[in-house]
């Protein structure tokens, strides 16, 4: 196994790089920056969710002459946000598929006068028959997205499912169902934008992947590369809502800004962001399972199906990494997994944190309880039985290569939360309690950044260059919204350059500046990333000591030396790297075979619930999370990344629900969109195992979007311990608790189970 | 007089006074105008955030009068006399507040917009209750939403601020030395 190597840097708990700016109040969100002679911009959108648009009526109280308007005639380039499938407009033309969907755009020198404005435009239109259903979309009747509602669709098969159910001792079926869920970043969603005929669309946001958003306002403006400029500013959390939806808002800016010659500033409140902007994709997910006597995994059938909202957007990606994460951390021979994303009309769906790994482990880790009760095997010891080990092979039949150590973590999670004791406390209490407590597991892996050859098609471009001032300084157009990017890529820098981490910067965020390495998505920074950044590195030092004089062993100023010495010789002191794929990657994407992801992280989560049985709430009372991740790079930002996670997962178990009203969000308010608060959260006890993988940056693997896979499952698990009731849907609010536990009465009888 | 008038005026509209971080300010603005704006638009002060515009969040919480008020609830004039404390008054004589050094070393913010509404709301406890036990900081803190951090070292960093606190001789780093050590 391999041991962390020292370090000086890596690994130690240094200050956040841009953390005395948000301390101070001086870090510059996009809604704290004005330009000169600055307009605002607002969006009327549509009010129904499906239909042909038949006219726009604009009211005489208002004086429209102080007004931009822009339609979709306003287009220059393609009527379409590029994306993978170029299917959603920038603006309806002609049709709307889902209710506040963009239509016509304002613009005002006074933000104050926009709304008025919005609400005085009135639309006609002719409705068509709406979809708000998985199984609606499914049953095709109604067609609302190309001709079948199917977005996309996978077919995994491994070993010979269909033989296998006869040899089974017990044959177990469950059906598992996941809600919406908001991101809740505190900071809405808001760009300004500038255009010029000479110098083009120039975009400042609060977004995730700079390139992407470049990659949209070309096509809507129909420009050449050096005509687009997109910088991101400080961005007040994201958890994948700002890796889409801002190409949209850029664009709407953009075209605001092109017609009215002005810059423009869009800045969404936060009733607008909630009912506009993308969620995370419910779903559905129906497992049969074949076990044998031992309750070994002998065969799995799984239909996954995610609802994907009107357009295509990112639900095939999602849809992938639900398939690729549904069958868990476990060793099953036979597998058959039919996986389909559908089209319904509500507002597309999008990335979030886990990216359809939360859905389809929730089901999973649920079934596995499920299946424990039915043959009469402790959960835990189900699982140990059934645990992924070195030389085995996953649904995919990519074979564990590198250190599998679900035991050894399973273990440390058992201890830590005492579990085996607090189970049976629990059990002797329970019976005379109105307040039941029950104890609930989940083990698990989430896949480090893209999946199969996504990495290699990617093809990103990263490095450092040092600035005359003396400064080395990391290129990447990978961004910070809280995770802790700036801190960790300078750490690797600094580390790998045997310099001070003071004397390491973040180039700006800025497409006019760093070069594409690709988007800040699907826990991807840290291990591909670093790992290039750590080679830029290397390859610099090798280049000082052939060509500058730089010796075996220096001081910082020995290496700004060297590099003063290479400029005046050779000019700029740059390095750039791009993507390796670890060796050995192989990946059918037609069968969906073989290595679906260079390395994986691996959980076991402990939930301790006491559900009261008079007021019917659910509080997570105390939670263990045991991971192993690979190196990690920042203690602090590490764990305060699990904690986060955990606190959105416990949201989305017994918080979090947005209400549909003919489709259109009605709860879209902080009042009534609830996340938990400080009260809320239970003390998080987080450990990490540590086991460098080579080939990522200082040893690192993903770890930001593992914490949100875990604590649905294990708290629902722990109110079936503490109530036997079998939840198979979250949100699981105190109403549906009462309907389900009034269901299992006598509580007398089963309560204590 | 340390005075400042806002960049918005117009005749028709109160003229409001006010003291913010200690200094007096003065500004002409429609009388109704959240005081939240005031502080962003009129007074360029943008470290007070706006979260949700409906008191919810606490993103725009600011001292006035000793108390925390949400700065998107208060029209401005009601701030008429006022003393109003932002983020940008708690660090006075270039000296990080002992909030914000450990917020800083213990992971108190990751994206920051959260940030100075809960310095806010943490100094507001701080000034009632020196030596706060953590039931105590966690219902200080109920009103400031934070969706990165999941509260846990938000917790701590109080803790250990209170702790900094009467520790007494800690160690004060100021923003200058603080950015070298960046």
């Amino acid at each position: 196994m391999n041991k962390p190597t020292a370090t000086r840097i890596v690994g130690a708990a240094v200050p956040r790089k841009e953390g005395v700016d948000k301390l101070l109040g001086r870090a510059c969100y996009v809604d704290d920056i004005d330009r000169e002679g600055m307009w605002h911009g607002a969006t009327v959108r549509s009010s129904i969710p499906r239909g042909l648009i038949r006219s726009f009526a604009f009211d005489r109280r208002i004086d429209w002459s102080e007004f931009t308007v822009v339609t979709a005639a306003d287009i220059p380039g393609e009527n379409c946000i590029q994306l993978i499938v170029a299917d959603q407009p920038c603006l309806a033309d002609g049709k709307v598929n889902h209710c506040e969907e963009a239509i016509l755009l304002l613009a005002h020198p006074d933000k104050h006068k926009l709304r008025e404005a919005a609400g005085a435009v009135r639309i006609e239109y002719e409705p068509l028959p709406p979809i708000f259903t998985i199984e609606e979309s499914e049953r095709q009747e109604i067609v609302v997205w190309g001709a079948d509602n199917l977005l996309k669709s996978f077919l995994l098969e491994k070993g010979d499912v269909d033989s296998a159910w006869a040899r089974a001792a017990r044959i177990i079926e469950g059906e598992y169902r996941t809600g919406a869920q908001e991101h809740l970043y505190i900071e809405n969603q808001g760009v300004i934008a500038e255009y010029s005929a000479e110098g083009g669309v120039t975009v400042w946001g609060s977004l995730q992947c700079p390139y992407y958003v470049f990659k949209a306002l070309r096509a809507v403006f129909d420009l050449p590369e050096d005509k687009v400029r997109v910088i991101q500013t400080e961005t007040g959390g994201a958890f994948g809502g700002k890796e889409d939806y801002p190409s949209t808002l850029a664009c709407h800016a953009a075209l605001l800004a092109m017609k009215s010659g002005h810059p423009v500033k869009m800045v969404y409140d936060r009733m607008e962001d909630l009912a506009a902007t993308t969620k995370r994709h419910p779903s559905r997910v129906r497992h049969r399972t074949a076990v044998d006597r031992d309750g070994k995994l002998l065969a799995m059938e799984i239909d996954l199906a995610t609802d994907g909202g009107a357009y295509a957007t990112l639900s095939s990606t999602v849809l992938s990494r639900a398939t690729l994460h549904a069958t868990g951390p476990y060793l099953c021979p036979n597998i058959r997994l039919h996986a389909r994303s559908w089209a319904t009309n509500y507002v597309p769906y999008g990335a979030f944190r886990g990216f359809g790994a939360p859905q389809a482990i929730f089901a999973m880790e649920r079934h596995m309880d499920e299946i424990a009760a039915a043959i009469g095997v402790d959960p835990v010891e189900l699982r140990r039985r059934n645990f992924l080990h070195v030389g085995d092979t996953n649904a995919t039949e990519q074979e564990m290569r590198e250190p599998v150590i679900l035991d050894q973590l399973l273990e440390r999670a058992l201890k830590e939360s005492d579990y085996h004791s607090k189970r049976a406390q629990f059990a002797r209490e329970n019976p005379a309690s109105p307040v039941k407590r029950g104890m609930g597991i989940a083990t698990f892996y989430h896949g480090s950044g893209f999946t199969g050859s996504g990495e290699v098609y990617l093809n990103s471009l990263g490095g450092i260059d040092v600035t005359p001032d003396r400064q080395v300084r990391v290129l990447v157009s990978n961004t910070e919204f809280g995770q802790g990017t700036n801190t960790i890529l300078t750490q690797i820098a600094a580390e790998a350059l045997s310099i001070d981490y003071a004397d390491v910067t973040m180039a700006a965020p800025d497409t006019g500046v760093v070069p594409n390495s690709g988007p800040t998505v699907a826990s991807r920074t840290s291990m591909v990333i670093g790992r290039i950044i750590e080679r830029a590195c290397s390859q610099l030092l090798a280049l000082l000591r052939e060509r500058a004089g730089l010796g075996p062993s220096f001081t910082s100023e020995e290496f700004f030396a060297a590099c003063e010495r290479y400029r005046a010789a050779h000019g700029e002191v740059m390095s750039l790297c791009r993507y390796e794929a670890p060796p050995g990657i192989v990946w059918d994407d037609q069968r969906y075979h073989g290595e679906a992801y260079g390395a994986y992280a691996w959980a076991v989560y402990v939930a301790q619930v006491a559900v009261d049985t008079v007021t019917y709430s659910a509080e997570v009372e105390d939670f263990w999370a045991v991971q192993e991740v690979g190196r990690v790079l920042h203690p602090v930002l590490a764990a305060g990344q699990i904690e986060g996670g955990i606190a959105q997962g416990i949201g989305y178990a017994l918080y979090e629900k947005v209400v549909w009203q003919d489709g259109r969000m009605a709860n879209n308010q902080m009042t009534n969109y609830i996340m938990p608060t400080a009260e809320d959260v239970p003390p998080i006890h987080v450990f990490f195992e540590e086991i460098p993988f080579r080939f990522g940056g200082f040893g690192a693997k993903g770890l930001g979007e593992l914490p949100h896979d875990g604590p649905a499952p294990a708290i629902l698990n722990a109110i079936r311990d503490a109530t036997g009731g079998a939840f198979n849907s979250i949100p699981l609010l105190p109403e549906d608790l009462y309907l389900g536990l009034a269901a299992v009465q006598p509580a007398e009888e089963t309560a204590g189970r | 007089m340390n005075t400042n008038e806002g960049a918005t005026s117009n005749q028709h509209w109160p003229t409001i006074r006010f003291n913010v971080n200690g200094a007096a300010r003065i500004v002409r603005v429609p009388p109704m105008k959240r005081l939240l704006d005031v502080l962003r638009e009129d007074l360029h002060l943008t470290g007070t955030k706006e979260g949700c515009g409906e008191g919810e969040c606490g993103s725009c919480s600011v001292r006035m009068n000793g108390e925390l008020v949400n700065s998107c609830l208060v029209p401005v004039l009601q701030a008429e006399g006022a003393d109003i404390q932002t983020v940008e008054g708690l660090a006075l004589g270039g000296e990080l507040h002992p909030l914000q050094e450990a917020f800083l070393c213990h992971g108190g913010a990751q994206c920051g917009i959260c940030t100075p509404g809960m310095l806010m709301a943490a100094a507001q406890l701080l000034e009632r209750s020196p030596h706060p036990a953590m039931p105590e900081i966690r219902e200080a803190l109920a009103g400031n939403l934070c969706r990165c951090t999941g509260f846990i070292r938000i917790f701590e960093s109080v803790a250990a601020a209170v702790g900094a606190q009467s520790a007494g001789s800690a160690t004060k780093l100021t923003t200058e030395q603080v950015h070298h050590a960046r």
